[in-house]
């Protein structure tokens, strides 16, 4: 398994970049993460970040991306509360690469 | 992130390709750790005598599966098949070529079950089972997904994707198991589903389907979950639960039921309709996963099964669950007859959710406003495992022409895609098999270069805007690659997402 470097911990993570190890998580590691999905955390990243860790923390999964879109919406405004906006943050898709940034394990099957 | 994937160009003639030899020797899937190989009963990684125990899986198989034998045999190298492979097309590899990928298998079948390939293996071409060769058998059978159309282009009928489910079953066995697949199985036996969503979750989510519908239409319409005493169980990929556009289609299931009046329910135990065993030839698994789907619908005691949008899912339901859990006539253990008891068999059983939507509104019982999908010019891609290993409704081609008579029934403007790319021509996706992972993206994008063919085809004639689907691989792998080639990932969606649209569930209060 390969691992990073962040503030002199050794922290492993999958052949995909996620890490195997939940409680590893923090938001210097997140920083770390991001840089290398060539991502600057703005408020607006953190924002959705923060949400898929409390929905995580509640039911152990990332929330659908219609429950996720919703609480945005309801946070951020109805103009936020969509999928394009979400891809414009996190390009490669909000449920896997903003999972990865969170710490939380890849959603898996036919999505 | 990975290098930067190109699409190659659309062509506008399609002939056979270039050849390109070596261009996807790289490409394989992550493999399987430990834990997630063992979760499934296979050894967590390579085992010292891997070329023994593989040989003797490969010999039970043989004896087994006679099919297998005939498959082995019965290839006169022809050559029929070698440009029908869409990863071949896309790849120009010519170890994609359906017949080079067997051969593969073949040559080690001659080295150790054939005379000839015992006693002088270099005049038959046969090789011995090394590392290298494992090896390719890994990279390569990891690059068919299984979708059989070069098997209908076969004068001996060889199922070409038997050959692959036998490779993976043999690599599964000597410890060699492709991680995307077998970690899915894992959560489908701990957790219930593919996506590992755990029953608080499920419920939550549709609470949220239950608001949004409310809030669109006015309508209180259901999304019930483990409802003892309904008439239907559905099992639907959990990707319906998850994922756009997946999500407007289980939408429009629920409106379609609310509005016929039937009692429906969802299951948190059998929350997945999936079944990769079938993708990684594992009978065990298949029958295990199936089973679940049985114990649920004995639990809630309900009167009918039906299959919501998902391709490989609808194959294994209507093909195998007859003799692998007694849904349908064949299994004859005591739960199967109980089973089969409970069911009412005024009803197909197990029906598709296109066969219940299409026989209501052939019974005028959906009130339907086509006008709703007038900005959509729609065109409809045919899934592999429905459109060739199965069938719809009560005469041949039933699978082809339900899913189109539902579009028609509820939208003005359908347009079809050129004949040989569907029907029983279809092209795969590309993300099919138990390939729908990023690692294998470069091979998922080349893959569908023929689809996206037809669908340019379609679009510059006809100015088509959305490409109507029935499996949820479909719609990941199309959400995905679109943008590949310049099409908006929204361009794809559920056939019932296009009922959702027309649907008249009644005035706004």
């Amino acid at each position: 398994m390969p691992n990073i470097e962040v503030n002199g911990k050794s922290i492993e993570v999958d052949e995909e970049g996620y890490l195997v190890n939940l409680s590893d998580w923090s938001e210097d590691v997140a920083n770390h993460i991001a840089q290398v999905e060539n991502l600057s955390m703005s408020e607006s990243h953190w924002e959705v970040v923060n949400f898929l860790r409390d929905y995580y923390e509640e039911f152990q999964i990332a929330p659908a991306v219609r429950v996720l879109t919703k609480a945005i919406g309801k946070k951020l405004g109805a103009d936020k509360g969509n999928s394009t906006y979400l891809y414009e943050l996190f390009p490669y898709g909000p449920a896997k690469q903003a999972c990865k940034i969170g710490g939380l394990p890849k959603p898996t099957g036919c999505v | 992130m990975a290098a930067k994937i190109e699409a190659p160009a659309l062509r506008e003639y399609p002939t056979v390709p270039t050849l390109a030899p070596g261009a996807m020797a790289e490409s394989k899937p992550y493999v399987a750790n430990e834990k997630m190989q063992e979760a499934l009963g296979f050894p967590g990684q390579l085992v010292d005598d891997w070329q023994e125990k593989a040989l003797g899986r490969m010999s039970e198989l043989l004896a087994n599966y006679r099919s297998l034998r005939v498959y082995m045999d019965a290839c006169v190298h022809c050559g029929a098949c070698t440009d029908k492979c869409h990863y071949f097309i896309g790849t120009q590899d010519p170890k994609n070529m359906p017949v080079a990928r067997q051969e593969l298998m073949r040559s080690v079948y001659r080295r150790y079950f054939s005379v000839a390939g015992r006693l002088m293996p270099q005049l038959v071409g046969a090789r011995d089972l090394t590392k290298e060769v494992l090896d390719e058998w890994y990279n390569y059978f990891n690059q068919c997904s299984e979708c059989r159309r070069c098997s209908v282009f076969c004068p001996y009928g060889i199922d070409t994707a038997e050959v692959t489910m036998a490779a993976k079953e043999i690599l599964d066995c000597v410890g060699y198991g492709q991680k995307y697949s077998n970690e899915i199985i894992g959560k489908v036996h701990r957790i219930g589903n593919n996506l590992g969503l755990p029953g608080p979750a499920l419920e939550d989510t549709l609470l949220g389907l239950e608001e949004d519908v409310k809030e669109d239409t006015g309508v209180d319409v259901r999304f019930p979950l483990d409802e003892a005493g309904a008439e239907v169980l559905l099992v639907t990929p959990s990707a319906d639960f998850f994922a756009e556009p997946h999500v407007d289609s289980l939408v429009g299931y629920a409106k379609v039921f609310h509005q016929a009046g039937i009692r429906w329910t969802l299951s948190s135990k059998a929350s997945e309709a999936g079944n990769f065993g079938m993708f990684i030839g594992n009978y065990d698994q298949l029958r295990k996963i199936a089973l679940r789907i049985r114990e649920a619908a004995l639990e809630l005691g309900v009167k009918r099964i039906v299959v919501g949008e998902c391709g490989h899912a609808w194959r294994v339901a209507y093909s195998f669950w007859n003799t692998l859990t007694g849904i349908g006539a064949g299994a004859d253990d005591p739960f199967a007859v109980m089973l089969q008891k409970q069911l009412d068999h005024r009803y197909k059983q197990p029906s598709h959710i296109c066969e219940v939507t299409w026989d209501l509104i052939q019974r005028g019982a959906l009130s339907l406003d086509k006008e709703a999908n007038d900005h959509r010019i729609i065109t409809f891609h045919d899934s592999c495992n429905v459109a060739r290993g199965s069938r719809m409704g009560d005469s041949a081609g039933g699978q082809f022409e339900i899913p189109r008579a539902i579009i028609r029934s509820v939208a003005n403007k359908y347009v079809d895609m050129a004949p040989d790319t569907t029907h029983e021509k279809t092209f795969c996706c590309g993300g099919g098999g138990g390939l729908l992972t990023d690692e294998l993206m470069e091979l998922r994008v080349k893959g569908a270069l023929p689809r996206m063919e037809a669908l340019q085809q379609v679009v510059d004639n006809h100015g088509v805007n959305f490409m109507a689907t029935i499996c949820a691989i479909c719609k990941a792998q199309f959400t995905k690659v679109l943008p590949y080639y310049g099409f908006k990932m929204g361009m794809v969606g559920g056939v019932h997402q296009l009922v959702s649209t027309a649907i008249q569930l009644g005035a706004k209060s």
